[in-house]
C-alpha cells in the first residue's frame, strides 16, 4: 500500500511537471473556459446557464480522452511497463494509478471552474451540488475508463490520436456542451448518444439543475457507470506489457466498451 | 557439488512462424557470471525474457531459483533483479524518486553503499531523461539490485557506453559477483564476455552452438594459434610466402603447430640475415572464435 501511495503521489505531480499533461489537465480546459466564458456571453446569452456543466465536461474530456492515453502508450513503447513488471508491479496498479491521478486532476479543475464561474461570468450554481458532484464522478470514471482503454489498445500514438479525436470532437459538437441536444435532428441525437458526454450533460441538466430531460436522468448515470465498469474491465483484460505481448483477447473486443452507449441510444432516444 | 541456480531444458519459443529459441539446454551455477553471446536475432533476449518471466516459452522446462517463471512470476520477481536492454523509466522521474519507488515495491530501504558504489550520490535530484547513457545504465543497475536479489539478469548492460563508463560497470558487476550474486549477462561484445564471464554460451539462430569458459572456447574450435612476427628487414613479408598475411608491420600466420612454425620463422630470419624485433604466439580471441562459429553456421 505504501508503494501504491508513493507511486500515485509521483504520478500525480508528474501531471503538473509534464508539460503535455499540464496542458491537458489545466491550461487547455481553464484557458478554454475563460475564453468561452468571455465570448459566449455576447454570442449566446443563454450559454451562461450551462456554462459550469459544459466546461467541467470539457475538462473531463481533455484530461481523460486527450491526456491519459499518450503517457500509457509511451510507457509501453519505452519498455517502462516491462520494467515495472520485473519489479513485481501488477497490471491493475499500472492502470489504476494514472486513472486515479487523472481523476484527481479533473476534480481540481472542476472545483476551479465550479467556484469561479458564478463569480466571473454570473453562471448559475447547480440546484443540487451533490448531484452535480455525483454526475461529475460518473462521467469522469466513464471517460477515464475509455482513455485507459485507448491507451491499452492503440498500437502507437498516431492510432491513439484517431481514437481520441473520434470521441473528443463529436463530444464537443454533438454532446450538448455547445449546442443543446434538443436542436439536433433525431439521427444526430441518436449518434450523440453513442458518446458518454451526451449522457453526462443530460444528467447534469436533470439531476443537478432540475431541468426537464427527454428521459429519466438516472438512466444516463447508470449508463455512464456501466460504461466505466465495461471500459475498465476491458482495459484490464486487454492490457499488454509490451508490443509483442499478445494480450488475452483480440483487440477488437475493445469495441464492447461502446455497448452500454449503443443500448442507451437504442432504448432511450426517439423511442 | 552445488545445484544449479538456473536450469533450462529444451526451451523453445516461437513468434508466429519464426523459431526464436529452438530447444536450448544449459544451467548456471550459484555465484557465476554466465554470458549469453550471439549475433543480433540469435535468441539471447528471448531466452533472457523467458528466464525473467516476461515471456512464456512454447516448450521445455525452466527453473530459476527453484521457481517456474511462467507459473509463479510474482515470487520470481522478488528473487531476481533485471536490467532491461532498453532504458526503461519515465523521463520525468528523478533518480531519488525512482529509487524510493522501486525500493517501496520491494519493501526495502535503498542501501547507501550501493548508491555510492554506483556513483549516483550527486544525481539524486536529476530527472532520468537528463542523465547520460552511462548514468542511465548505472541507475537501471541500481534499481535491479536494490532488493539484493540472488540472481541478476543484465541485457546488453554496456551497449552504447564509452570506455570509462563500461569499465566502471564492469567493476560493479564483478563487485556484485564477489558478493555472491549470480549474474546472467547477454551481450554481443565478445571482449566484455571474455573479461567478465566465468562461462559463456554462444547462441546462433536460436540454438546454443557451444558452451564453456572463454578459455575453453578459445582453445577449441579449429585449434589454430595466431603467430605474429616482426623483423627489422621484413624478410618474411618480402619473401611472398602465401601463408603469411600482413597486419601493420607484422607477418601473421594461423597454424595448428605453433612450435614448428616458430622454429621455421627463426630459421628463416637467420638464413636471410634479418633481425627479430617481436614474436607473439596467441590463442584466437573469443571474438575470432565466435566469428569462426558464425561463419561455420552460415556455411
Amino acid at each position: 500500500m505504501q508503494a501504491f501511495i508513493l507511486h500515485f503521489n509521483l504520478e500525480f505531480w508528474s501531471g503538473i511537471r509534464n508539460r503535455t499533461l499540464l496542458l491537458m489537465h489545466y491550461l487547455m480546459p481553464i484557458g478554454f473556459y475563460l475564453l468561452v466564458g468571455t465570448m459566449m456571453a455576447e454570442i449566446n446569452p443563454f450559454f451562461g446557464d450551462q456554462m459550469i456543466p459544459a466546461m467541467v465536461a470539457f475538462a473531463i474530456l481533455s484530461a481523460a480522452i486527450m491526456g491519459l492515453p499518450g503517457p500509457m502508450i509511451e510507457a509501453r513503447e519505452g519498455q517502462v511497463l516491462r520494467n515495472y513488471r520485473v519489479h513485481g508491479v501488477r497490471a491493475a496498479t499500472l492502470l489504476a494509478i494514472p486513472a486515479l491521478s487523472t481523476a484527481v486532476h479533473i476534480g481540481v479543475t472542476a472545483l476551479i471552474i465550479g467556484m469561479s464561474a458564478p463569480l466571473l461570468f454570473d453562471a448559475p450554481v447547480p440546484a443540487s451540488p451533490l448531484a452535480f458532484a455525483g454526475v461529475t464522478i460518473a462521467f469522469t470514471l466513464a471517460s477515464v475508463g475509455l482513455g485507459s482503454l485507448i491507451g491499452v489498445l492503440s498500437a502507437n500514438s498516431r492510432v491513439a490520436i484517431l481514437w481520441q479525436q473520434a470521441i473528443y470532437l463529436p463530444s464537443m459538437i454533438l454532446g450538448g456542451l455547445m449546442i443543446p441536444l434538443e436542436v439536433l435532428p433525431d439521427t444526430f441525437a441518436r449518434i450523440a448518444h453513442l458518446l458518454p458526454a451526451t449522457y453526462a450533460m443530460q444528467a447534469y441538466f436533470g439531476l443537478a439543475y432540475g431541468e426537464p430531460t427527454p428521459y429519466a436522468s438516472l438512466y444516463a448515470v447508470a449508463i455512464l457507470v456501466t460504461g466505466a465498469i465495461t471500459a475498465f474491465a476491458l482495459a484490464g483484460t486487454l492490457f499488454r506489457w509490451d508490443d509483442r505481448d499478445g494480450g488475452r483477447l483480440h483487440p477488437a473486443a475493445g469495441a464492447l466498451a461502446l455497448l452500454p452507449y449503443v443500448l442507451g441510444a437504442w432504448f432511450l432516444v426517439g423511442g | 557439488m552445488p545445484k544449479p541456480i538456473i536450469s533450462v531444458e529444451g526451451l523453445r519459443k516461437v513468434y508466429h512462424d519464426h523459431v526464436a529459441v529452438d530447444g536450448i539446454r544449459f544451467s548456471v551455477m550459484p555465484g557465476e557470471i554466465f554470458g549469453l553471446l550471439g549475433p543480433n536475432g540469435a535468441g539471447k533476449t528471448t531466452t533472457l525474457e523467458c528466464l525473467e518471466g516476461l515471456r512464456v516459452g512454447d516448450g521445455g522446462r525452466i527453473r530459476v531459483n527453484g521457481i517456474d517463471p511462467a507459473r509463479d512470476p510474482g515470487r520470481l520477481f522478488k528473487s531476481i533483479g533485471v536490467q532491461l536492454q532498453v532504458g526503461s523509466l519515465p523521463g520525468h522521474l528523478r533518480v531519488s524518486e525512482a529509487t524510493a519507488l522501486f525500493a517501496a515495491y520491494h519493501g526495502v530501504t535503498p542501501h547507501p553503499d550501493m548508491i555510492a558504489i554506483l556513483g549516483l550520490d550527486d544525481l539524486a535530484d536529476t530527472a532520468y531523461d537528463k542523465l547520460s547513457a552511462g548514468q542511465k545504465r548505472r541507475v537501471e543497475l541500481l534499481l535491479a539490485v536494490l532488493h539484493r536479489p540472488s540472481i541478476v539478469f543484465l541485457d546488453e548492460p554496456t551497449a552504447g557506453l564509452d570506455v570509462s563508463s563500461r569499465n566502471a560497470l564492469h567493476r560493479i558487476i564483478r563487485t556484485l559477483r564477489d558478493g555472491g550474486t549470480t549474474i546472467v549477462l547477454s551481450t554481443h561484445d565478445m571482449a566484455e564476455a571474455e573479461r567478465l564471464a566465468d562461462r559463456v554460451a554462444i547462441m546462433i539462430r536460436g540454438r546454443i552452438a557451444v558452451i564453456g569458459s572463454p578459455r575453453e572456447l578459445t582453445s577449441t574450435g579449429d585449434g589454430y594459434s595466431k603467430v605474429s612476427v616482426r623483423t627489422r628487414e621484413h624478410s618474411i613479408l618480402r619473401s611472398g610466402t602465401a601463408a603469411f598475411s600482413r597486419e601493420d608491420d607484422y607477418a601473421v600466420v594461423f597454424t595448428r603447430s605453433p612450435g614448428t612454425m616458430v622454429g621455421d620463422i627463426l630459421q628463416h630470419i637467420a638464413t636471410h640475415g634479418d633481425t627479430l624485433v617481436d614474436l607473439r604466439v596467441e590463442r584466437p580471441s573469443l571474438e575470432e572464435r565466435f566469428l569462426e562459429m558464425v561463419q561455420d553456421a552460415q556455411a
